[in-house]
This record gives structure tokens, sequence and C-alpha cells, in this order.
């Protein structure tokens, strides 16, 4: 079946960020914070800065695997009336700028859309796929069909903790990447990663040759630099996102530092 | 290679499952490893025997309260399950004992929780400080308000309480900040869920160390009264004394099985924990396949409820499935009827219910009226209500206005009305 499937533009851009020899850099921004058009223009400011892959996060009221930074923008882009189908809309704005997307979602706002129309939806808007942080390959039978229907990835997660039966049936299960969570625990930045990725990525390897990416914690240049030493993508997450929540009234202020952060990671995964 | 779909993970026909982080399935599977194991252990059995016999106070009584039944009830006869006269004043000692004796045999030396009402992490602290494992238990900033007494309990018995500031700050938001502390320290850590939710095997597990309830209370019924109940009575939060009690009674097919959940200001006005009476539709929170109260989004929908340990906005699976096989049935109680039969049963038989048991009370006052004198009611009552003594001060305007503590009543509507209730 893989063979003949139509390559999604996440492959596209892991493929030729390979290429160039660097890993690839991806970007998570919720959707909806500080307002749905801020957020799309943030978007639009990762993937001018360098970013290759935009992680489109659809908030949720619990999100459990989610620190402090991603929560707070999370509850505030619900707060000022964020929908579900604004995830699409910046899906379509993220692929009209050029780059590949893919959404982070809980799995209860695509079930309650049904798991099939939410994957017709996305395909429509040009996404590649979604990461599922609470979905596991064991109850996802409805998601490998509809992602199956309609060409799209499906983004699991692997950690420290799985163990090697459990690396060879998830990455079986998964398609386009694979997420390396680089440590246990939840969203954000942390000033040491320790050597979790690397032996995560490592064991991956000796099982699959799906292509990995690490997030969990990757923050500054350096840390994106040492990633992607041996991953082939680099997920940063909550220390974009605080760009927009250390600035949460001026915009034009966050988006400026969001910009020189993209830049300087997307500099880290070129070195 | 296996297929994953064809794992089999706890489903209670459509519910039930494993919805979280990769990073926990390791730990789920080795909790569900040791605790099949240990409970076919006689040496892990006898040793929790033990323990609720000379330290819970296993087996609870029976206490019959004709009083109440006769003025309140229709003149059904009331038997209550002393839950409340374990030590730590609830039913929640019951699974605590079980994980914590489980968090020693697979050799980890913290135990985490969350807490609604408080009871479950007295209970964790309790069985924490007993076994010597560190504890920190999570609530609400909102419950730590309204339940101050259980904090200041946790804290004497040694446990760490962190009050929790996201969200609705109540007991949900409590179970999002256990799930993320268990997340980054599971190597060392267990999570002592405190209800018959959450991910495989927790709602089964959970169930199975609060069965005693139930198998106790059927003998005791068969050896005291010569018969079964007519119906059982248990109020429903997450659900795990209502399980506990139920679940014997299961196959006794002629025995009515009814939940009663958080009616808060009655359905109609949305401010309730209704899961089943509502416009809740079953979906995934907290690891499970359950009916939630959510919007049309999937967005989680804030619960409301008088009573701290029933203000959740999900329900354990296995009710799910009782419900929609129509083996159990479920009535929301507003928090005016609660706080009625709270007053009732203290008033006439001097014993003071937990308002969320006070649910489950307010239950049989419905369901005597109903079927008269001939029946014969079993009613859970899951706790006790020392706990909420400043709720019904307040509730009632007992406190004169110069007190120190705020004599402000809460939680009724301005102009006194009830809301939608089931009507008797």
């Amino acid at each position: 079946m893989s063979e003949t499937r139509t390559e999604t533009a996440v492959s596209r851009a892991l493929a030729t960020a390979r290429g160039e020899d660097r890993a690839a850099l991806v970007g998570y921004l919720p959707v909806g914070y500080p307002s749905v058009e801020g957020s799309i223009e943030a978007m639009r400011t990762m993937v001018r800065a360098g970013v290759d892959i935009v992680e489109i996060g659809l908030p949720y009221t619990d999100p459990l695997m989610d620190g402090p930074v991603i929560q707070t923008a999370a509850t505030g882009a619900l707060a000022a009336g964020v929908h579900v189908d604004d995830v699409f809309r910046a899906a379509r704005a993220v692929t009209d700028e050029g780059a590949a997307c893919v959404v982070m979602t809980y799995w209860n706002p695509v079930l309650r859309r049904g798991v099939e129309k939410f994957a017709a939806d996305l395909a429509a808007a040009g996404g590649s796929g979604l990461v599922t942080p609470d979905l596991v390959p064991d109850e996802a039978a409805d998601w490998l069909a509809a992602s199956d229907a309609h060409d799209l990835d499906r983004i699991f997660l692997v950690a420290p903790s799985s163990t090697t039966e459990r690396l060879v049936s998830t990455t079986a299960a998964s398609r386009g990447f694979v997420y390396a969570a680089a440590l246990m625990g939840v969203t954000g930045a942390r000033s040491a990663l320790g050597s979790d990725a690397a032996v995560l990525v490592d064991r991956v390897r000796q099982v699959s040759d799906i292509p990995v990416c690490v997030g969990l914690g990757v923050s500054t240049a350096e840390q994106a630099h040492q990633v992607a030493q041996f991953a082939d993508g680099v997920i940063v997450g909550s220390a974009l996102v605080s760009c927009l929540v250390d600035a949460p009234d001026d915009l034009d202020r966050g988006l400026a530092r969001l910009d020189t952060l993209a830049r300087e990671l997307a500099a880290g995964v070129r070195r | 290679m296996t297929d994953p779909t064809s794992v089999p993970l706890g489903r209670f026909g459509a519910y039930g499952g494993r919805y979280v982080p990769e990073a926990l399935v390791a730990a789920l599977e080795e909790l569900d490893e040791h605790r099949r194991k240990a409970m076919a252990d006689p040496a892990f059995l006898g040793e929790l025997t033990e323990l609720q016999r000379s330290y819970t106070g296993r087996p609870s009584i029976l206490t019959s309260v004709p009083r109440f039944a006769a003025e309140h009830c229709g003149g059904a006869q009331v038997v209550l399950k002393r839950e409340d006269l374990n030590h730590t004043g609830s039913h929640k000692i019951n699974n605590v004992l079980g994980q914590a004796l489980l968090t020693k045999r697979m050799g980890k030396t913290r135990v985490i929780a969350e807490t609604g009402a408080g009871q479950h992490g007295v209970a964790t602290a309790t069985a924490a400080a007993l076994m010597g494992l560190d504890c920190t238990v999570y609530m609400g900033r909102v419950d730590t308000e309204r339940q101050a007494l259980n904090v200041a309990r946790m804290r004497l018995l040694g446990a760490e309480v962190v009050p929790v500031d996201h969200g609705s700050r109540t007991l949900k938001d409590a179970v999002n900040e256990a799930f993320r502390d268990w997340v980054a320290n599971v190597d060392h850590t267990h999570y002592v869920l405190g209800t018959v939710t959450g991910p495989y095997p927790f709602p089964e597990m959970v169930r199975d160390f609060h069965r005693v309830i139930g198998v106790e209370a059927r003998a005791q019924m068969l050896d005291e009264y010569g018969r079964l109940p007519d119906a059982v009575l248990a109020c429903v939060g997450g659900g795990s004394n209502a399980m506990g009690i139920f679940h014997r009674f299961i196959d006794d097919g002629d025995v009515r099985l009814i939940g009663l959940e958080g009616g808060g200001e009655g359905i109609s006005s949305g401010r309730h924990a209704s899961r089943f009476s509502g416009e809740a539709t079953p979906g995934v929170l907290h690891g499970a396949f359950t009916y939630v109260l959510q919007d049309d989004e999937g967005q989680t929908i804030e619960s409301h409820s008088v009573s701290a340990g029933l203000d959740y906005p999900s329900v354990g699976p296995e009710h799910s499935y009782l419900r929609d096989a129509g083996r159990a049935e479920y009535r929301p109680i507003t928090d005016t009827q609660a706080m009625e039969a709270f007053r009732a049963l203290s008033r006439t038989e001097g014993i003071l219910p937990a308002i969320e048991s006070a649910h489950a009370v307010a239950g049989a006052m419905q369901l005597g009226s109903e079927l008269g004198p001939e029946a014969l009611l079993l009613v859970n009552l899951s706790g006790r209500g020392d706990k909420d003594v400043h709720t019904a001060a307040q509730w009632f305007g007992l406190l004169d206005e110069d007190d120190p503590i705020d004599a402000e009543p809460i939680g009724q509507s301005p102009d006194g009305a009830e809301g939608e209730g089931v009507q008797l």
C-alpha cells in the first residue's frame, strides 16, 4: 500500500532537508492565540523565518501532555472563541505560504467531529496529517482507516519508556514521521536535554527506517543543533509559543520575537 | 509482530480503553501485570484483608433508619451501608490501601493523587503515612477553599497538597495535573487514581478494590433482613462507591441499581454534573471513552455541584455500559434536594452524611415515595459529613453574621428556584 501512496508535503519537506544534509525544523503554535488572525500571521512568520513544517495545535480544555506555556495559550485561545474550523483555515494559510503542516490535537475534538470528517476536512485544507498525543495505535482503528482513505500522515509518539515491542508496533502504524518525546514529562522548555533523546532515536532506528523528529524541551538554537545531529527533525513548541505569551497585548512585538527565535533555530539545524 | 488493534484493552461494551500518552503505556502495563498477580496471590489478599479488618474497621455495618424512612421515604424500609464509619470517613480507603500495597510491590516510593472533596486525598495521605510512601495530592483551588479542613488533614498526615489553578480549578483539573506529574515521575511514582475511570486497568482495578462493599452488603442483607433489597442506591461522581456496591448485585436481576448524579442547579440551568441526564455524549476524557459533558466541538464543559466529589464532567466507563445496557438507572439530584436530604437524615437519625452521599439519601426519598412501604432500599452511605459542616452551615444560614466564618448562604439561586430535578 505505502509504495503507491501519494507523498505528503511533510514527507517532501523531510526529504528536502535530508537532501541538504540537515534536520528539518518543525515549529508548533496553537491556532487562535492571541486571535485566529494573529495566530495565522504568527505561523506565516515562522515559515518565512525558515520553519519547514508547522505543527498547528488545536486548543483543548484538558491538555494533559502540556506544560504551563501551552496551557496558557490554549486557555487564551478558547476564551477568545477559537473553533475547530479555524485549524483548517490555518492549515490552508500555511500551505499557501509554501510550508507543510500537521495538526496536533487531543483525541476528543476529532472524535466529536467524526474521525472521517476531520480527516476529509484536513486533507481538503492541505494538511498532511495528525500528531495525536493521547491516541496510541492500539485505540486508533478509525484513524488508521480514515488516514488511509485520505492519504494523511499519522504521527504517533514514542517515549523513553516505550518497550522495544511497542517501538516496533508504533512505528509500523506511523506514517510521515514518528514523534520521539525527548524526555519523560510534559511540553515546556528545559535547560538541558540529557541523553534520553539520542538513545530513543537510536532505538527507533534499530527497528524502523521511518523519519524520527524529536520534541519536548527543545528551546534554543544550540539544543536544536544538538538534536539535529541525530534526528530527522527538531520540534520546537513552548519556546515559540512563549514569544507570543510573553507579549500578550502587543502582537507585533510577539511576532518580532518569534521571527528572531525561528531564524536562530533554523540556523541551528543548518549548522 | 502483533496487530496492535487486536490487543484487548479493558472495554465495558464500547466504553473504557486507554487513551493516554505513549509515555504512560509501559507503567499501565506494569500496573496491570502486578495487580493481576496480586489479586491471585493469597499473601497479598491476606494482607489487604487484615488491613481492612484491623485498620479500616471492616466489615462496615448496616444501619436501619426507620424514623428517616417513615418521615421522608413514604414508609419504605431504608438500610444504610455505613462506609462513613471506615477509618478516614469514607469508602475511599478501600481502594487506596489496595493501590498502596501495589505501589510497594512495584518497588515505587511515591504516590500522587487527585482529590475533589478531599476524601480520596485524605485516604491516600493516610495510606502513604501508614506505609512510608511520599505523597503529593493535587486539588483544584476552588475545592481547597470549600474543603479547607481536608487540606489541613492531608498536611497533618505529611502529604504535600498542591492547589491547581488551571481550567475550572476543580476535580477534572486536578486529574490533569496528576497525569502531568505522573508522566514526569513514572519511574518511581504510582498514580493512585481515586475512582473507576481513567485508562485501563484503573476502572477495573478500582472497582475490584471497592467490590468488598457490595459483597459484604449482599450477605448482610440476606442475613439480617432475609432478602435482597429492591434497589441499591449510590451517588455517582466518577462512580467508585457506586461500582463498589453495585457489582456484586449485577447478576441479581430483580435488584434495581440506581446511581444519583449531581444535578446542581437543575438540568435546564446547564449548571450541573449529570452526565446521563443532560446533553452529555460519549467521548474521551482522562484516558477513557465514556459519557462526557462536552460541547459540539469536543471541548469539556465545566460541571457544577454543591458537592465537590460529584463535580466532575465525566464518569467511569462501566457506568456508561450499565446505563446503555439498561442494567443501572441514573437520576440527577439537585443541590437543594441533596441538602434537604442531608438535613433530614441528620435530624431524624443523628447521622451526618457527606454531601456526596446525601445525593443517594435523596434518591431513597424519591424511590421510597414511588415504591411505598413494601420496598426495601439499600443506600450506600459512602462518607461522613464532618468535612461538609461549613458548607451546610452556610447553606442553611446557621451561623450568625458576626461569627468568624462567612455566613453568606451559598449555592441557592436568588429566587429560591430549585431548577428541574427529577419530579416525585
